[in-house]
């Protein structure tokens, strides 16, 4: 791959940086996926979350193989799950919230769900092919997800008043972390512009018009104060991720350089 | 219709059983079998989702993105066979939530293993390697169960758990050949472990007033001792294998009977763990409750809407 | 606490292309949608499957086993429904 720059940074080092921020995003709501397990509302529904769980460990770890042979930094895919500062993992805030409750656990999914569908229909389109693989094998499961998802957040908005309440609620709580799914920084700018990466500027307005959509057929509504947190691309977290990432990298951190 | 009496129709589900006719959901049989099966099954079905939680105690502090995933598909796979297992239980009328109920009053019983805890990363490798080891041996003579549903549903947990026993022993064996640190963890969990994982198959051959007529039904194929003993010659030898220490002073190869001699189990502490005193009881159990009362809300939306969507579909 | 306990559903899987949908196990789910998602997670984890139906279970009816003998058994005896029951002279095939 040739060295271009574009606001001091490597092409290299911003796909890397754009793959491990895909990877980032999958791992961190995978591992918040799998603490349901054994803990679910009905056994069938234990199976179905720990499914997505599944699919999304699996995305980490084909997104971080990619990121890791693009643009070799001395780690290899574990030390990137599990050996990095708190700083430099750049998932997005929504998917680091706490489950709280199976509501709020939908709407997330959701939420994510319906942004994951959007980039990973662009991505079956990027220059680098085998990130084009990983997309198109992505996207097929990110579709059930966002079809589960759905159907539940429809249910329980739609389903007896509590529920209602509930996952009203868990949508006001998250909504501050919507408008982070569209940002963008120079890492976005030099991969959209190599067509290694997408726009996601571009699709911004069917997000919405596909959430409010299935809102609605939910009979909930988007909360009117639309102030918004940013950070997680920055690496600046939620207080939240800390426990996540002790409880995640204890053993890598207890037992350091070991074979597990 | 049928004017036979009792112990005609004894004699001829007796004969059915003799000649390994399978016995199906609405064919007669006696209130004893029934029971003893119902009993049985959702005990079964009661241990693997109990089973759940010891390991996954560790699915989120997992040490690899491998091992996170493989743990997460066994536990999964606990979830799986629980289901299957509660599936067969309906079948004799045994309804699932109300079997859930007994379980959380502790009128149910669940293998006395899962009471214990899983204190380091090594305890996933022993609970695969010994507990489901153990599960395999008790579970693959309950393939020809008398029983259709039983026996079907036990192919299918067979047929996804021999993937289960393989993973433990990956995680037992890299470790006991891994650095000093590891080699100990493993053999801290196996020193645990291995007396409770005997204890899996229930009590003495003497002490176990049921399995008689169990075996006499065809509910089970093979008796405790019979398949407790069938468990330490194979562990023995794969213990040895990757250097690791039985502990057990009196385990000793007895050449007269071709089988390992080994020490008395202390069957106070089982006894004790199955009436609710073993270190973990009260947590497993804690678990299984909290996760059904804090999903009634979910479920009862779901039903809600299932309504809803009926009646709209009525008037439309 | 006594909640509704969701309905009973039947599952059968086609396991693949030119096999009839065979009898699985069953499960519990809501409504219809939830039973086929259910079934998906349950009952095809390991490509078990490429096609789910879903039956709630108290909508089967089944034959009484108790009048299996007067049901079933007549017809064994109809053996002249199967080719083999025919004899063939040698020499004659494509039959």
């Amino acid at each position: 791959m040739e060295y271009l720059t574009c606001n001091n940074m490597t092409t290299q080092e911003a796909f890397y940086s754009y793959i491990v921020r895909l990877g980032d995003d999958s791992l961190i709501l995978g591992q918040r996926l799998s603490e349901w397990c054994g803990h679910g509302p009905v056994l069938e529904e234990d199976i179905a979350l720990t499914n997505i769980s599944l699919d999304l460990i699996g995305q980490t770890n084909n997104l971080y193989e990619l990121a890791v042979l693009r643009e070799n930094q001395g780690k290899n895919i574990d030390q990137l799950a599990f050996l990095r500062l708190e700083k430099e993992y750049e998932n997005l805030l929504l998917v680091e919230q706490p489950n709280v409750d199976f509501g709020y656990t939908i709407v997330r999914q959701f939420f994510f769900d319906v942004y994951r569908k959007l980039v990973f229909e662009a991505l079956c389109n990027s220059s680098d092919e085998r990130l084009a693989g990983i997309a198109e094998k992505s996207l097929k499961e990110t579709k059930y997800h966002l079809k589960h998802s759905s159907e539940w957040v429809i249910r329980l908005g739609d389903g007896t008043e509590e529920s209602h309440r509930r996952v009203q609620e868990a949508v006001n709580t998250l909504w501050k972390f919507t408008d982070e799914l569209f940002f963008q920084d120079e890492v976005d700018q030099n991969v959209i512009e190599l067509g290694l990466g997408v726009d996601n500027s571009n699709f911004k307005a069917t997000w919405n018009s596909h959430v409010e959509h299935v809102l609605t057929e939910a009979t909930l509504t988007i909360p009117s104060n639309s102030w918004q947190h940013a950070g997680g691309r920055k690496g600046i977290h939620t207080e939240h991720f800390g426990y996540l990432l002790s409880e995640m990298q204890y053993m890598q951190r207890a037992y350091p350089n070991m074979e597990w | 219709m049928s004017t036979k009496n009792i112990e005609e129709l004894e004699r001829e589900f007796q004969a059915k059983i003799d000649a390994d006719i399978k016995i199906e959901p609405n064919d007669w049989m006696p209130e004893g079998y029934r029971k003893t099966l119902m009993r049985q099954i959702s005990q079964h079905a009661h241990s693997e989702i109990v089973g759940m939680l010891p390991e996954g105690n560790w699915i989120t502090r997992a040490p690899s993105l491998k091992r996170k995933a493989v743990l997460l598909a066994k536990v999964q796979d606990e979830a799986g066979h629980g289901l299957y297992l509660y599936s067969a239980a309906e079948t004799l009328g045994l309804d699932r939530e109300k079997s859930i109920d007994d379980l959380h009053s502790g009128k149910a019983k669940y293998s006395s293993i899962f009471n214990y805890p899983t204190l380091t990363w090594a305890d996933m490798g022993t609970i695969g390697w010994l507990v489901d080891g153990a599960a395999i041996m008790n579970q693959v003579p309950l393939c020809r169960c008398s029983y259709g549903p039983y026996a079907r549903a036990m192919v299918r947990v067979c047929k996804e758990e021999s993937f289960h026993q393989r993973q433990g022993f990956e995680i037992v064996s890299l470790l006991a050949n891994g650095t000093a640190e590891q080699k100990q963890m493993a053999q801290d969990s196996l020193n645990r472990f291995w007396w409770p994982a005997l204890m899996m198959f229930g009590p003495n051959d003497d002490n176990s007033p049921n399995s008689a007529q169990s075996i006499k039904w065809k509910i089970k194929r093979s008796s405790n001792d019979e398949l407790r003993q069938q468990f330490i010659d194979v562990t023995v030898t794969q213990a040895e294998m990757v250097g690791l220490t039985i502990p057990d002073k009196d385990l000793k190869w007895n050449e007269a009977r071709g089988s390992y001699d080994f020490g008395t189990i202390n069957w106070e502490e089982f006894n004790q763990v199955i009436q609710g005193n073993g270190p973990c009881n009260k947590e497993r159990i804690d678990a299984r409750r909290n996760a059904k009362e804090n999903g009634a809300w979910v479920r009862e939306a779901a039903n809600a809407f299932a309504e809803k969507r009926k009646k709209k579909e009525l008037t439309h | 606490m006594s909640s509704k306990e969701w309905p009973l559903w039947e599952i059968f899987i086609r396991s693949k292309q030119g096999l009839s949908h065979k009898h699985v196990g069953s499960l519990r789910a809501a409504d219809a949608q939830m039973a086929i998602d259910n079934a998906r997670d349950v009952y095809t984890r390991r490509s078990e499957g490429i096609s789910i139906w879903v039956i709630e279970s108290k909508l089967v009816t089944a034959s009484d086993p108790d009048e299996s003998a007067e049901f079933f058994e007549p017809s064994e005896s109809k053996i002249y429904r199967h080719p083999t029951f025919y004899n063939v002279p040698d020499g004659i095939s494509h039959m």
